[in-house]
């Protein structure tokens, strides 16, 4: 097989290509547009949401096409670093742009009640519980650096198309299992989520550890041990972000009632 | 927890004695200790003195495992141990003496695991290595049991729960 994706120029990579820029087109201008118009009925969007969401879909699409994912197909390190910024990082930055919020606001009310039951049916509540979430997202790295799956990403474009989508939707929903940035359906204590979290980190530590020493199949020797690299202490610092939000959002909530009416009473 | 509605347990909230959050104070001290302890090991001993390795070949997969575990947990622990910190201080229930007791229980205990467990019993990783890691081992392991001992003592000085 050919790496067609790589070198360009056959009508199916230039398609994907263009597909992808279009929809990053779409959903920044669309994202914009939202926050500006419900941000005149109700108070301003954010700022930083914007931001957020701006970087965090940036992330994504680098890593899927131009230069970058090209570089990402023949070395391992950054192979590495794209699959931190899919999988990690630009997840974190959207969900902080709380998208569904932003969507809620701004459709009339009749749409947004059926999307708020669609958000609360039986699929999407079985894959936002934090062990199915985790299981998809870092069950599915093990699957992918342990199995031929790997090597059949680099052979075949669907299956590259396939494995980036993953590696994009399970990064986001595990992070929507964790932080509960957007409204969701069904809500998990916070020891619960934290247990979870850990595991989680740890996994993904134990597989970066792994393959230091078990490289994919094709890949040097020396970009396997730098790119593990990146992964185990990349994965930290997104992974702290995540600890530092998720206990942030108990210290909020968990305020004593006495600040309350101190603030009620404006003392 | 009782559930915070109403007068009264508003009045409650209001004056909140440290000993309410006695074990909250413990907990605080202990998941500071074990994020501590993991941490002077890890930017210490491994990132500045290069004394361990990211990974040697020694290695078993148990050892993976368990280092794994305590590695994401350290992480955990040292955040989570500051704002349940920060929450005892907005409270003005924090016990400073209890608080740490625990990060020396917290810390003595993992150092021991790590010496103990993790190096003598999984073998993962030593201390150093090419030399002699006796003196090492023994150093590491006298300040874990002194850590724990003091530790105990101060959290059980600070037991009494009025």
């Amino acid at each position: 097989m050919e790496h067609a994706w790589v070198h360009g120029g056959n009508p199916a990579s230039v398609a994907i290509e263009l597909i992808v820029t279009l929809l990053y087109v779409s959903v920044i201008i669309g994202y914009t547009l939202l926050g500006l118009l419900s941000s005149q009925t109700y108070r301003p969007w954010p700022m930083y949401r914007y931001l957020c969401w701006y970087a965090g879909c940036t992330c994504s699409v680098v890593v899927i096409i131009g230069p970058f994912a090209a570089a990402a197909h023949s070395d391992f390190r950054i192979h590495m670093i794209g699959h931190l910024l899919l999988g990690m990082l630009g997840p974190l930055l959207m969900v902080l742009s709380a998208p569904m919020t932003l969507l809620l606001r701004s459709l009339p009310v009749s749409l947004a009640r059926r999307l708020s039951v669609l958000l609360r049916n039986s699929y999407i509540s079985f894959i936002c519980h934090p062990v199915i979430a985790a299981l998809l997202n870092t069950g599915g790295l093990w699957l992918l650096y342990t199995t031929p799956l790997y090597t059949w990403m680099h052979e075949y474009t669907v299956v590259n198309l396939l494995v980036h989508l993953h590696i994009a939707l399970a990064g986001y929903v595990f992070t929507i299992s964790l932080l509960y940035v957007d409204p969701i359906a069904h809500r998990y204590s916070y020891v619960y989520r934290a247990i979870v979290a850990v595991i989680a980190a740890a996994l993904h530590g134990m597989l970066s550890k792994h393959l230091y020493i078990h490289p994919p199949a094709g890949v040097p020797v020396g970009q396997a041990e730098a790119g593990a690299q990146w992964m185990y202490y990349g994965g930290d610092l997104v992974q702290l972000i995540i600890i530092g939000l998720f206990c942030y959002e108990w210290y909020r909530t968990t305020r004593p009632r006495q600040l309350d009416v101190k603030t009620a009473l404006d003392v | 927890m009782t559930p915070r509605t109403g007068y009264m347990n508003i009045q409650n909230d209001l004056v909140q004695p440290r000993h309410i959050h006695s074990k909250r104070n413990l907990w605080s001290g202990v998941l500071f200790g074990v994020g501590l302890a993991a941490f002077i090991d890890e930017t210490i001993f491994h990132q500045l003195l290069h004394w361990h390795h990211f990974y040697d070949l020694s290695t078993t997969a148990v050892g993976l495992v368990s280092d794994g575990f305590f590695h994401a947990f350290s992480w955990f622990a040292t955040i989570a141990s500051l704002f349940l910190f920060a929450d005892l201080r907005r409270r003005k229930a924090l016990w400073l003496t209890r608080w740490w007791g625990g990060v020396l229980l917290g810390a003595g205990v993992f150092q021991l695991y790590d010496g103990l467990v993790q190096h003598k019993l999984m073998r993962i990783h030593q201390i150093r290595y090419d030399v002699d890691v006796t003196p090492y081992d023994w150093t590491w392991n006298i300040i874990a049991v002194v850590m724990i001992i003091v530790g105990s003592l101060l959290v059980w000085r600070t037991r009494r729960s009025v």
